[in-house]
């Protein structure tokens, strides 16, 4: 079976070296009619001078060349299309670009995260000299394998959908866009190339020098990944705020000048740290279905660890993600403020509620595996009193997050409650509570993690005492300042200064887990270790590793919906209208189904990636009766 | 099959509660601003200041910012007499408008946001030297001139003080639907007529120089064959006088679509060109 894989790969293989051909001929063919442009012309002079459409007749071309010669280029602006001129096929447009859209970008997210954190744990293996991380890691790329395939079908899809159903945006892109959009596609051989040769020779260059010939293969696999990532990102951030053109849309700078975009670099920043989170929890998934399916001690120890990377890589990558979507908001409300408070206090400000569920859900899935995880480690009891308090805190400001600001009320409810904001919940509901509430979150997931990281050592160092009690000082402090500065800014100065006083919040959150992982790495350099059992956990900790990659799906799609509806009625905001039937943003509900349903498909295409992974490692046995039957 | 059917089992049942929270939330829409015709001839005031109140609370999203406190991030001028506040702002030694009234300094805070930046609600760092407020009649929000009209009788008016904007004359209109689509064709008048030509596809039809006969004929002698004044009705009116052996298919809407100044220069470049 596995021969077979292989047959399938070197097919796809074949396909994009076709394809590799096909592009260089389409380069090549038009080199040699240059070339041989005396034949060309007269094969066009028998039906008199041809022209290219709105190109110039030769007296008329070189009177505008000395026009743009003198520095007064013609400039086009961004077309304006009626609504008639989007085509109508009889389903909606938005909803078949939404769900393409948002299919290829789960699986890119995806496809690009775990080559990232397999160059990490490849490299980690080779500095510990541990074969499982390696073995570990060539696993991760086995199961996301297909997943590469499944991205350029989705993107294929898109693209065409895109041109078929909005040619004037399309056309507008391409026109702004020019040769960037081939660097693009040229990016994507490259990444095969290296993807390729990165998974078929892990074992072929497995030690020695040849080794880091395979580190350096998947390096280069990621810098292709990356930067197709960021040129593609610069579609999107040009589209919510346009650079290198005029107020009508016309081109008037370089590339770089259109890419560079002020919200590119935090989107850069928030996609990156975002997708190693999503990679981590798929294949967290992957393992706990693995664990599941299996009564094998040795197999379960196996997926245990596996299980406990992937969360380790989801949520580690989770925790310093606020910090990136907090610089991007910021940097939304510098370019515009009317398309900040359109996303944080406008129509699209209730979708938060939903996002608070859903990192509420991620936050107590993974502190719920890490606290079933303490039963591997027998040193775990000791900090078992302080999982209840953590569970209070997560379990309040979960609340407080989810706490809406106006509710909706009947006009004697209204009468009842004496205004629309209710007089306790009221103040709850405002963004400084729900900044305290985050940031204590976050804390308690980060306090999680470093109690787990702990229940299997005893630290040996004489300053241990003291080591603890600065770090439970840090912690105090830091809570303290949270809680103050919320409570201060927030509910004592104007609007202006409330969201200010986050950036100390988050200061002080990042203080904690700085200083923690410092003093930890100190603190336990020579620890006692005391014995861990992989595989000893409960089934029901596994139902976390389901739920996280589920959340981070579903939250996914919704803040690509918010980062895409905050443009309102443009398709590129102030310069290109969106005319179209769907150029209204459509109720919370709507989404959500719409959420919903990517959110299934993803799911299904994943159980087929995963599928297709594990029929690599199975072989059919030969039927007796074969041979027989022949004979 | 039993672990992937408890296993799928759990993600979908998670993937539906998600989607009953949105369910759980109010349900809006968020329309698209719509094109408002409005009857100049049965036109009242009280109907130009409903307008205005419909366009502050809608089109011009001006309640996104300007709420009452704390939750606003502007002042609040719906909770304001802004008669008497633009009495406060223009004695101000910090104004540098050109205001004189409220209706005026209303006016001017729409379209010139940092000539005047109420204390306390500059841009964080400005030192209230520099206002967060967009230009109200430039795009994303792009309100026209009678639109703010609309919006600064409303807001005179609200606290019952004297209207003192106008209502829209016939002729302030007709110059903002020439206004709309001068904008809507989002490009600047043709400078030379080549670039005329260029832009309204003559060329693709009609060859420059040769009386070579592509779709149309050949121009490099019609003004040896026609005057300025049949060189303009063949553009305006192209079905006046096809010529002979010629398909009926020049556009008829050059009229609309070009400017004054770019059909005469047109006229009289091919005027000139007797072969």
């Amino acid at each position: 079976m596995s021969i077979c894989l292989l047959r399938v790969d070197s097919m796809a293989f074949m396909k994009r070296l076709f394809l590799l051909f096909l592009f260089l001929f389409s380069v090549v063919l038009p080199a040699e009619a240059v070339l041989a442009g005396g034949k060309i012309q007269e094969n066009i002079a028998s039906v008199g001078q041809v022209r290219l459409e709105g190109q110039l007749p030769v007296e008329v071309a070189a009177e505008s060349v000395s026009v743009a010669a003198a520095g007064e280029p013609v400039l086009e602006a961004a077309p304006q299309p009626r609504r008639s001129d989007y085509p109508d096929v009889g389903v909606s447009s938005r909803a078949i670009v939404w769900i393409l859209a948002q299919m290829h970008l789960f699986f890119a997210a995806l496809v690009l995260a775990v080559p990232l954190f397999v160059l990490m744990i490849e490299l980690v293996g080779v500095f510990t000299g541990d074969e499982r991380y390696d073995d570990m890691a060539h696993e991760f790329m086995k199961i996301s394998l297909t997943g590469f395939s499944i991205t350029a079908i989705f993107g294929g899809s898109l693209a065409l959908a895109l041109f078929m159903l909005y040619p004037d945006f399309m056309g507008y892109m391409m026109r702004v866009f020019g040769a960037q959009v081939l660097v693009y596609a040229l990016l994507f051989f490259f990444e095969s190339f290296f993807l390729y040769t990165y998974y078929y020779g892990w074992n072929a260059f497995r030690y020695g020098n040849l080794k880091w010939v395979h580190l350096t293969l998947g390096l280069l696999l990621n810098a292709s990944g990356l930067t197709i990532m960021v040129l593609s990102n610069a579609w999107a951030t040009f589209m919510m705020a346009p650079s290198g053109v005029n107020e009508v849309g016309a081109v008037v700078g370089n590339i770089w000048e259109i890419m560079k975009g002020p919200l590119w670099n935090p989107i850069n920043l928030h996609r990156f740290i975002a997708n190693i989170g999503f990679g981590g929890a798929v294949v967290g998934a992957y393992a706990a279905f693995k664990f599941l399916s299996t009564s094998d001690p040795e197999r379960r120890a196996h997926y245990d660890w596996m299980g406990y990377t992937s969360n380790f890589i989801a949520i580690l990558a989770f925790l310093p993600l606020p910090f990136a979507g907090y610089w991007l908001m910021a940097e939304i409300y510098a370019y515009s403020q009317q398309m900040g408070i359109t996303a944080m206090g406008g129509i699209l400000a209730w979708l938060f509620i939903v996002q608070a569920v859903l990192i509420g859900t991620i936050l107590l899935a993974g502190n719920f595996y890490l606290w079933a995880g303490m039963s591997r480690t027998e040193g775990s009891e000791r900090y078992k009193p302080l999982i209840k308090v953590i569970a209070l805190v997560l379990v309040v400001s979960f609340l407080i997050w989810v706490t809406p600001h106006t509710l909706i009320l009947s006009a004697s409810e209204v009468s009842k409650l004496g205004g629309s904001h209710h007089h306790i919940l009221g103040p709850l509901g405002i963004m400084p509570a729900k900044n305290i509430a985050v940031n204590l979150m976050l804390v308690a997931t980060f306090l999680s993690f470093q109690l787990y990281r702990r229940s299997d050592k005893v630290a040996t160092v004489s300053w241990a005492p003291l080591g603890n009690a600065l770090l439970i000082a840090v912690y105090v402090a830091a809570v303290a300042n949270i809680i103050f500065l919320g409570v201060y800014f927030g509910y004592f100065t104007n609007t202006v200064y409330k969201v200010g006083s986050s950036v100390a919040q988050v200061s002080s959150t990042l203080v904690v887990i700085v200083f923690g992982l410092v003093i930890d790495s100190l603190m336990f350099r020579s620890a006692k270790t005391l014995p861990s059992h992989w595989g000893r956990i409960p089934d029901r900790a596994q139902y976390a590793l389901f739920a996280l990659p589920i959340a981070f799906t579903w939250l996914m799609a919704l803040m690509g919906y918010v980062r895409s509806s905050v443009k309102t009625h443009w398709h590129v905001y102030t310069v290109m209208k969106d005319n179209s039937p769907d150029n209204f943003i459509p109720t919370i509900g709507y989404a959500g189904n719409m959420i919903t349903l990517v959110t299934i498909l993803f799911l299904l295409c994943v159980l087929f990636m995963f599928w297709v992974a594990n029929l690599s490692s199975m072989r059919q046995g030969k039927p007796e009766s074969a041979g027989g039957e022949a004979a | 099959m039993n672990v992937l059917g408890k296993t799928m089992g759990f993600s979908l049942g998670l993937t539906l509660i998600f989607t009953l929270v949105t369910y759980l939330l109010p349900q809006v829409k968020g329309e698209a601003p719509v094109e408002k015709k409005v009857d100049l001839d049965s036109l009242t005031m009280d109907d130009f200041v409903a307008l205005g109140d419909e366009l502050f609370h809608g089109k011009g999203t001006c309640t996104l910012c300007h709420k009452p406190a704390p939750l606003g991030r502007a002042p609040d001028i719906e909770g304001e007499d802004m008669v008497a506040t633009a009495a406060e702002r223009l004695s101000d030694p910090r104004y540098k408008g050109v205001a004189t009234d409220a209706a005026s300094y209303i006016h001017e805070s729409m379209v010139e946001p940092g000539i005047y930046v109420v204390a306390g609600w500059g841009k964080k760092g400005s030192d209230d030297s520099e206002s967060p407020m967009p230009h109200v009649n430039k795009p994303p929000i792009q309100l026209s001139d009678m639109e703010m009209d609309a919006i600064t009788a409303w807001l005179l008016a609200k606290d019952g003080n004297e209207v003192t904007v106008a209502l829209p004359a016939v002729e302030a209109a007709a110059r903002a639907v020439e206004k709309s689509g001068v904008a809507a064709r989002s490009q600047e008048p043709a400078r030379a007529p080549e670039e005329a030509l260029s832009r309204y596809g003559c060329v693709s039809c009609h060859s420059m120089d040769s009386r070579d006969a592509l779709v149309g004929p050949g121009l490099v002698d019609v003004g040896a064959r026609l005057d300025a004044d049949e060189i303009r009705q063949s553009i305006l009116d192209p079905a006046a006088v096809i010529v002979e052996g010629f398909p009926p298919a020049m556009p008829a809407d050059f009229g609309d679509r070009m400017t004054v100044n770019e059909l005469e220069m047109i006229v009289q470049y091919l005027a000139e060109k007797k072969g």
